[in-house]
């Protein structure tokens, strides 16, 4: 098909497409609506799960198997996403060089890295009583151990970033998740079940499994995302045709 | 206009597939998918949209406070996972794809057709 | 002995223990301990989801995860339902990876060893996304569970890295199907305002509260994007070729065999459990669509099937054309269409896997699977030149196999309403099973003379593959022919025990009772539901499967024989070089396709509904 057919043709299924869209938003319900029936039950669910954020409760508890499927997305991606990027037969790894970054680049980031880390732990552990989760949390952990790499290098990089061990974690955790499923099968015949005590209403503690749950999540997310973005920065900095030199520089900005 | 929010989403739908159908570089078609999920984040958290309410977060709210709708919110979370997931795969896939092909113009992989 | 509701949750779950088990294990563990957990692992989901179906019976295992069971005919949880129509498809599912587990014994030359549990950990994630999508009742959940298979089969479907045209295959896939199931998820997102429900009972009880208008048509049209992208209905059909050429054989024999067809499942599912009601699309509506859709892709399918030389890229067309006989079966939306249809999966998903695992040992041995580069070369291997015979057979529907019941029942569920039914049946089966007769005969008797290159028309070789396993001058691994043989004896078996189809027909008739699938989730008294279909062989059953058969061999010793005349020489320039044409491999031509046919949907559907 040429481009230019291409573009009638999309242009006319475009066009269609919006007519009956429209037609649809004008049968809903109109933006602002005080009716959510499931809205309403997950809300008092959640108060009566003691969970603060219900959005966590709806998360963790009320459709927890939704997020063992998600959590089942991230770990196969990251699985796949390692194969796809592995040494292909005809590579070799460099060896990356030290590099040189400006003294107040280092000092920012040397100030900001624990900060960020204790942010992310924060966000993670919270999560039933504030905005925020696992998921959240794990994101901000992975990418704040990368300010070593943005202010200093990857030399520094990998030396806090214990790759095999994140890995296991990774896995570790995604495995939790189900265990403890299968834990509720077990205890009261329900998977899923949240069968621990429910605790006081706003306090760490409280939500039963929401905040276990909320931990292997926070954990899953935050080594799966580190060793996501090890296999392509090892394809910016490491990895090299054989035969050729080290990386482009250009690469290692990107 | 009561149905604005909605429109948009279907605006941003089609705006991500008209990129989708013309990209000439396969970075920027899976940032277009991207552009395309966004419709469903604009569309879930548009319906789930309560006048005058707050976050469903009840730490700091007494309890019988109105709040927005958490089952979108927590779909929306779960969508936002499922499409970082999905991008980082297929940017691998382009990754590898630029150094067997040399290209990453989809126009020009004819490897596969008829 | 975990009670049936618990076996539901657990079909899910042992598959995903498993892939944590195998991706840690197989950092320390050699590569033989590692296919032997894996064995294990299958073989462990599979007893669970035959126990399953075992105590399925005729009625329906509800489970509500979390505990949260409804009051008053609600809940806020998730729930997880099996009739047998459902464990059915899940158990196949589980046989398939079992069978693909043994098939690749010692098939792979693994990335470097401390990964050797990647691949295996990845088989058991799609098997969990299989099973999952297939046992799920709430329609969110049915879309994470479509995209934990989708994100797996995009990974496995660019194994070979070496090679550029598996990752353009899984990218395609990937883009394709990816947007497909965001589209998906707006249909969710305009029912979910409309009703405030997710779960599939729930949503139809609600709908049909409301009256029919534009809104419920267009999240009908977008909810059933999704798993019309993933069964390859045209103009939705254009990814799968080109991912099922590239992908790893072992890879393959699951996504024909039972992947795609999750997709006709899925859409059946959906429109009688959500959609059927009196708020839902009036029925001679959907039927007139999906029988259109349905015809069309299974002729599609079989014209691009009988243009192929490379052997993958040509059972790739033909699961299509399979796919659009299936949709037709479903189509029909009475019980015997459905149940024809049930049996024809399960017959097809066994001879085709067995086709392609044949098709992996011929890339074995010779690093290529084209038709005609490969002429001759395979006269030593008789045994499988039988295997790869009696799998185009069995395509073609000659009885007993299970795919010639299927098909016979089918077709007479049409009641002689559409007199042409039959005969779309009768000739889609025949030249896809004739096409791969064809290749049989070229590959491993040499017959006819070597066929002449066809410069300037588009078409993808087999040759310059990359064997996948080292070594091709190896004796064939015992596993590689043991499992296509096993896999075409139950492509047998289905047709040939009884007890299968009495419960499949025993299925459908549950499968289509919108009341009884919401009672039995919301908990309140069940009707019955009328009586099951017959689904035994038919003396006109047998005659119509010979039918096909001798047209397949027919067409494949003509084609074999007779070089291309001038009539057909023009008919081909005139309106198949076009459609390959069609089949341009570019990205954006295929999004747009998938533009077209939403739009397509969206008209034909709001024309023949009546507000």
């Amino acid at each position: 098909m040429s481009r230019t057919a291409r573009l009638w043709l999309f242009g006319a299924a475009a066009v269609v497409i919006a007519a009956c869209f429209a037609a649809a938003c004008s049968g809903l319900p109109s933006f602002g609506t005080t009716t959510h029936p499931y809205g309403e039950r997950a809300v008092a669910a959640a108060l009566r799960q003691r969970t603060a954020n219900a959005v966590s409760s709806v998360n963790f508890d009320l459709r927890a198997f939704d997020t063992l499927g998600e959590e089942s997305i991230l770990f196969a991606s990251v699985l796949g996403a390692t194969m796809l990027l592995r040494l292909a037969r005809d590579e070799r790894k460099n060896v990356p060089g030290p590099e040189r970054v400006l003294p107040s680049t280092r000092l920012f980031g040397a100030l900001l890295l624990p900060v960020t880390l204790l942010v992310g732990v924060y966000i993670v552990a919270h999560g039933q009583l504030s905005p925020g989760g696992g998921f959240q949390g794990g994101v901000v952990l992975a990418t704040g151990l990368h300010l070593a790499y943005v202010a200093a290098d990857y030399l520094v990089l990998k030396q806090v970033r214990p790759l095999e061990v994140l890995d296991i974690a990774d896995a570790l955790a995604a495995g939790a998740f189900t265990a403890l499923g299968v834990a509720g099968l077990i205890v009261s015949g329900a998977f899923l079940h949240n069968f621990l005590p429910l605790g006081t209403f706003n306090q760490l503690s409280s939500g039963g499994l929401v905040p276990v749950i909320n931990a292997a999540v926070g954990i899953e997310v935050g080594s799966g995302v580190i060793v996501l973005l090890a296999g392509f920065l090892d394809q910016a900095v490491e990895i090299s045709e054989a035969g050729r030199g080290p990386a482009a520089p250009d690469a290692k900005d990107a | 206009m009561a149905i604005f929010p909605f429109l948009v989403s279907g605006w941003i739908l089609l705006v991500g597939v008209f990129g989708l159908v013309v990209s000439r570089d396969l970075i920027q078609a899976i940032g277009c998918l991207s552009v395309a999920q966004s419709s469903t984040y604009v569309l879930l958290l548009a319906i789930g949209y309560r006048r005058g309410a707050t976050a469903p977060v009840y730490a700091d709210l007494p309890v019988g406070s109105p709040v927005v709708d958490p089952v979108v919110q927590a779909l929306a979370l779960t969508d936002v996972v499922v499409g970082a997931t999905v991008t980082a795969l297929l940017l691998a896939l382009v990754i590898q794809l630029r150094k067997r092909h040399g290209t990453v113009d989809p126009e020009q992989l004819t490897g596969l057709r008829g | 002995m975990p009670g049936t509701e618990a076996l539901l949750p657990l079909a899910v779950a042992v598959p995903l223990l498993g892939a944590v088990v195998l991706a840690l294990a197989g950092r320390w563990l050699p590569r033989l301990a590692i296919d032997g957990l894996t064995t294990v692992l299958a073989a462990a989901d599979m007893m669970c989801l035959a126990l399953l179906w075992a105590r399925t019976g005729d009625g329906r295992a509800v489970s509500w995860l979390g505990g949260w069971t409804p009051s008053k005919g609600e809940s806020v949880g998730i729930v997880l339902v099996a009739d047998r129509l459902g464990s059915g498809l899940a158990l196949l599912v589980a046989t398939l990876v079992l069978a693909v587990v043994a098939y690749s014994w010692r098939y792979f030359d693994e990335p470097s060893g401390e990964k050797s549990g990647t691949f295996p950990a990845l088989l058991l994630l799609f098997e969990a996304g299989m099973c999952g999508f297939a046992l799920t009742g709430d329609l969110f959940n049915a879309f994470v569970f479509f995209e934990l298979m989708g994100v797996v089969a995009y990974a496995l479907t660019g194994y070979r890295i070496e090679d550029p045209r598996p990752l353009h295959g899984a990218l395609t896939f990937g883009i394709v199907n990816s947007l497909a199931a965001y589209c998906s998820l707006l249909g969710i997102g305009l029912l979910y305002a409309r009703t405030g429900e997710l779960g599939l009972a729930q949503l139809g009880r609600s709908l049909d509260n409301h009256g029919r208008d534009a809104l419920v048509v267009c999240a009908f049209v977008l909810v059933l994007t999704g798993p019309l992208v993933k069964a390859a209905v045209a103009p939705f059909h254009f990814w799968l070729p080109d991912a099922h050429a590239v992908a790893p054989t072992p890879v393959c024999m699951l996504l024909s065999g039972v992947m795609v067809e999750l997709g006709v499942y899925g859409t059946a599912r959906i429109y009688w459990t959500v959609f059927a009601g009196p708020g839902g699309i009036p029925q001679p509506a959907v039927r007139t669509t999906l029988l259109a859709l349905g015809v069309g892709t299974a002729l599609i399918g079989a014209v691009m099937c009988w243009q192929q030389r490379n052997i993958k890229r040509l059972l790739a067309f033909s699961t299509i054309s399979h796919i659009g006989l299936f949709l037709s079966g479903v189509a029909l939306l009475a019980p015997e269409g459905l149940a024809g249809t049930a049996l024809y999966v399960a017959g097809h998903a066994g001879a085709k896997a067995a086709l392609f695992a044949l098709t992996g040992v011929l890339l074995d041995r010779y690093g290529s699977v084209d038709e005609h580069g490969l002429h001759g070369q395979a006269r030593d291997l008789p045994v499988l030149g039988v295997l790869f015979a009696l799998g185009g057979l069995a395509l073609a529907g000659l009885p007993p196999f299970g795919t010639g019941l299927g098909k016979a029942i089918a077709e007479n569920a049409s009641e002689h309403e559409l007199w042409w039914f039959p005969g779309v049946f009768i000739l889609v089966s025949a030249v896809t099973g004739g096409a791969v007769l064809r290749a049989t005969l070229r590959v491993f008797t040499g017959a006819g003379p070597s066929p002449s290159e066809r410069p300037g028309e588009p078409e993808t070789t087999g040759e310059g593959e990359e064997p996948e396993i080292q070594g091709p001058s190896r004796k064939i691994p015992l596993p590689m022919l043991a499992v296509p043989g096993v896999l075409l004896l139950g492509s047998l078996l289905v047709g040939v025990l009884p007890a299968v189809g009495r419960s499949l027909a025993d299925a459908s008739r549950l499968f289509i009772s919108r009341p009884g699938y919401t009672g039995a989730v919301l908990r309140f008294a069940v009707p019955s539901a009328q009586t099951p279909p017959s689904t035994g062989w038919t003396s006109s059953g047998v005659l119509l499967g010979f039918v096909s058969s001798v047209l397949a061999v027919a067409a494949a010793l003509t084609a074999v024989r007779a070089s291309r005349g001038r009539r057909s020489a023009q008919l081909n320039h005139r309106l198949v070089l076009p459609l390959r044409r069609l089949h341009s491999g570019l990205l954006g031509d295929y999004v747009c396709w998938l533009a077209v046919g939403i739009a397509v949907l969206l008209t034909a559907l709001t024309a023949q509904t009546r507000w």
